[in-house]
């Protein structure tokens, strides 16, 4: 570390520390002291809402008048109004296209990718593919909205094949609406599985590959002893921010079918906004956002920990 | 830095950083907002703009040019009075507007559903407007569903908490050329006639009927209030959108239309895709020319004299019997001022002269293609013959005569439309509700909707 002459305010706060004077444990303070403005921000925009959320989350309120206390009422509606819960079971059902589509097709698409690796198309495949992690969700959901229309391009498609009998508007029938958002969530995150994978495994050494096939071993058992085992932590990270993604979703949800049709695609993101802005049950909605973190938190940690590196 | 060193102190300096987080948040929230008016009397004559410099704050609606083509008239008329205008779309509007009239008060504001907002005591009263003005000598029918009781509960009767810039009316338009190619010479008189009309359109292998029903706006609403007009009176739905107390809207007419609106689903006489078409969607095939009726308000009758010149053709929802009243969905486009407003005497003096100026009243015809407010005898503007904009300002009159006006069953409660008809009437095109449950479903979400928060 350089001598802080020019940092004033560090000088100053060192200068007016009493610890200072008298010997060695003052600079915990001053270490302290550089925390500070971040720490606030974060107390402000972090910890505050957190915390407002907890509170209103007790209350009946409207968000403007007067507020009475309702204890754990919102809670219970939360597990006991069926539509509530309802949209709590769709966001654990979007997790397969949201996460495990993505996995598992990022895996295959990356060990591909690396095979030829050398190649032009290696570049192009790994541009094509993170392209959808560049475009803004919105964008996405529109874009995929009008491909799953009645008269959308996918339709055209399965016509052309003779495919006239499936054909049906995706996003608007009942059957088809989760799997349909789930399919859009699916290509979005499968870039950035794809490129979190492929860094990883371009650092496992490449003389185990090499051992491996002296050994006699195929692509396969080179994937399932070598690969797969280097990856545990990349995997991780990769379940980890997928999964999150399928409990909080909202952009996609709330652009291509508003939770619909009836109730259908309703996820607990689009439910809070709809709770606390249209039907304005704010202590309800602050339930119901506690819950999802909750679950959120429960969910993530598990998968860490399985995925940590047991070995450092 | 040692770690030892650190966590002897650290812990309560974060508890106390966490405690004051906290306590920033303790209290119940809510308190400190508006309290009600005092409703002293303090105008004697009616207000003016004055001849003093004046800006009005306003916020508007994105995509209706309605208000600001008014706006841009009165400045010209009125030059010491100039605009501050904020757009958003209506959705924006509505989630916002509480909050917007409580810290950022306008001085002119386009309104969602009111009732929540006088309750909260974020408009200003308008009745002593209303007298200085002589607002109160207007059809009674143009004001009501801007009346509220004393603390909003019941809408439709006590003070006047909003202003209208015109009146919208709904009914059916429908393809001129196409209804030539069934055979449909005159509009339907009857429900019977109307039915045979869509059979025939089923049978030549048009769409009977273009209608948008997807996302979080269940446009079968349309369809299905216009036949719960025909089946019966308007009154008791009006009761049920106004939230008197025990109104329901689970009645035997209303199942009679319900039903009657499933036949129409399962005949196929919407579109297959019905459940994932959208306002835009709906408005641009009509155009197109798929589909030969419409469900839908004259706020449309400008566009479709432009898009479908000559073509395009307006009725209001045929009665039962030849002889019935006839009844339509009909409701003001409702602006308010914020009972903070700085400018509120200017303001009113606006919302009086767009009802009672002739330039004004002739903006709202043919820009908003509604009917303007004010007097019953106040001067109509003229309007080219044989264009919707004609019909619909024909069909206003033929309402005000049958008494037939009705808010829409959407607007009964905020949340009433996207969290339970909408849901219903997909579930319904689906065929995964009844008529009987979703009369029964809406009814006990309206009920837990206006009961507590």
């Amino acid at each position: 570390m350089t001598r802080p002459t020019t940092d004033t305010t560090a000088a100053a706060a060192t200068a007016r520390s009493p610890f200072r004077r008298k010997g060695l444990r003052g600079p915990s303070w001053v270490g302290w002291l550089f925390v500070l403005p971040a720490f606030a921000f974060y107390a402000v925009f972090v910890l505050q809402p957190l915390a407002l959320t907890v509170q209103y989350s007790l209350y009946r309120w409207d968000g403007i008048g007067a507020s009475t206390w309702a204890g754990t009422q919102n809670y219970l509606k939360v597990f006991t109004d069926p539509d509530l819960f309802a949209s709590i079971v769709n966001a654990f059902k979007l997790i397969v296209f949201f996460s495990a589509i993505p996995v598992v097709l990022g895996l295959a698409i990356a060990s591909t990718i690396r095979r030829i690796a050398a190649s032009r198309l290696a570049l192009v495949a790994r541009t094509v593919i993170f392209l959808p992690q560049v475009i803004p969700l919105v964008a996405a959901g529109i874009t995929w909205s009008w491909l799953l229309s009645s008269n959308g391009l996918i339709n055209q498609l399965m016509s052309y094949v003779g495919l006239d009998g499936v054909i049906r508007a995706w996003l608007g029938d009942f059957s088809t609406a989760l799997p349909a958002v789930g399919v859009i969530g699916a290509w979005v995150l499968l870039g950035l599985c794809t490129l979190l994978l492929l860094a990883g495994m371009s650092k496992i050494d490449p003389a185990l590959y090499e051992a491996a096939r002296l050994d006699g071993a195929g692509s396969f058992r080179e994937f399932f002893s070598i690969t797969l085992p280097s990856l545990r932590q990349e995997i991780g990270v990769c379940v980890t921010v997928t999964v999150i993604a399928a409990l909080a979703s909202f952009d996609i949800v709330y652009i291509a079918t508003q939770g619909g049709p009836g109730n259908s695609t309703m996820v607990p993101g689009l439910e809070i906004y709809y709770l606390a802005f249209s039907e304005r049950q704010v202590g309800l909605a602050s339930a119901l956002a506690v819950i999802l973190t909750v679950l959120v938190i429960a969910c993530a940690l598990p998968i860490q920990w399985l995925t940590r590196d047991r070995t450092s | 830095m040692s770690r030892r060193v650190q966590s002897r102190w650290h812990r309560p300096v974060l508890a106390a950083v966490l405690g004051g987080t906290l306590a920033a948040a303790c209290g119940a929230p809510g308190s400190g907002e508006p309290q009600p008016q005092a409703t002293g009397s303090a105008l004697t004559a009616a207000p003016t703009c004055g001849t003093a410099p004046v800006t009005l704050k306003a916020y508007f609606e994105t995509g209706f040019p309605v208000p600001k083509s008014l706006t841009t008239e009165f400045t010209k008329q009125f030059p010491n009075v100039t605009w501050d205008i904020r757009e958003d779309q209506f959705a924006v509007i509505t989630q916002n507007a509480p909050r917007v009239l409580a810290d950022d008060p306008p001085d002119l504001m386009r309104l969602p559903q009111v009732s929540e907002l006088v309750k909260n005591n974020l408009l200003k009263n308008l009745d002593e407007y209303a007298k200085l003005f002589g607002w109160d000598q207007w059809p009674p029918s143009q004001l009501e569903q801007m009346r509220l009781a004393p603390g909003g509960a019941v809408r439709g009767e006590g003070s006047l908490y909003a202003m209208g810039l015109n009146f919208s009316m709904t009914g059916v338009f429908y393809n001129k050329k196409l209804a030539e190619q069934i055979g449909m010479a005159a509009a339907p008189a009857t429900l019977a006639e109307l039915d045979d009309a869509l059979a025939k359109a089923k049978e030549a292998g048009v769409t009977p009927i273009a209608q948008f029903n997807g996302g979080a706006t269940g446009g079968l609403a349309f369809p299905l209030q216009d036949l719960m007009a025909a089946y019966g009176p308007p009154g008791p739905v009006n009761d049920w959108i106004f939230q008197k107390p025990g109104s329901s809207i689970d009645t035997p007419a209303n199942l009679q239309a319900t039903q009657h609106l499933e036949r129409w689903i399962k005949a196929g006489y919407f579109w297959k895709d019905v459940n994932a078409v959208d306002y835009a969607t709906m408005m641009s095939r009509f155009i197109e020319g798929d589909g030969l009726f419409m469900f839908n308000g004259d706020w449309e009758s400008g566009n479709l004299d432009k898009q479908m010149a000559g073509n395009a053709g307006f009725f209001l929802m045929p009665p039962v019997r030849q002889d019935g009243a006839r009844a339509a969905m009909s409701a003001p486009l409702t602006f308010g001022i914020s009972a903070r407003a700085a400018n509120a005497d200017c303001a009113a003096a606006f919302l009086n002269w767009v009802a009672t100026n002739a330039e004004a009243r002739k903006i709202g015809v043919e820009v908003g293609g509604s009917h303007p407010m004010g007097p019953a005898d106040a001067p109509m503007p003229a309007i080219a013959p044989g264009t919707v904009t004609e019909s619909t300002l024909a069909a206003g009159a033929q309402i005000a005569k049958d008494n037939g006006a009705m808010d829409f069953i959407a607007n009964a409660t905020g949340a009433i439309y996207a969290k339970s008809w909408t849901p219903n009437l997909q579930k319904l095109v689906a065929g995964e509700q009844t008529p009987e449950g979703l009369l029964k479903s809406v009814q006990s979400d309206y009920v837990s909707q206006v009961g507590g928060n």
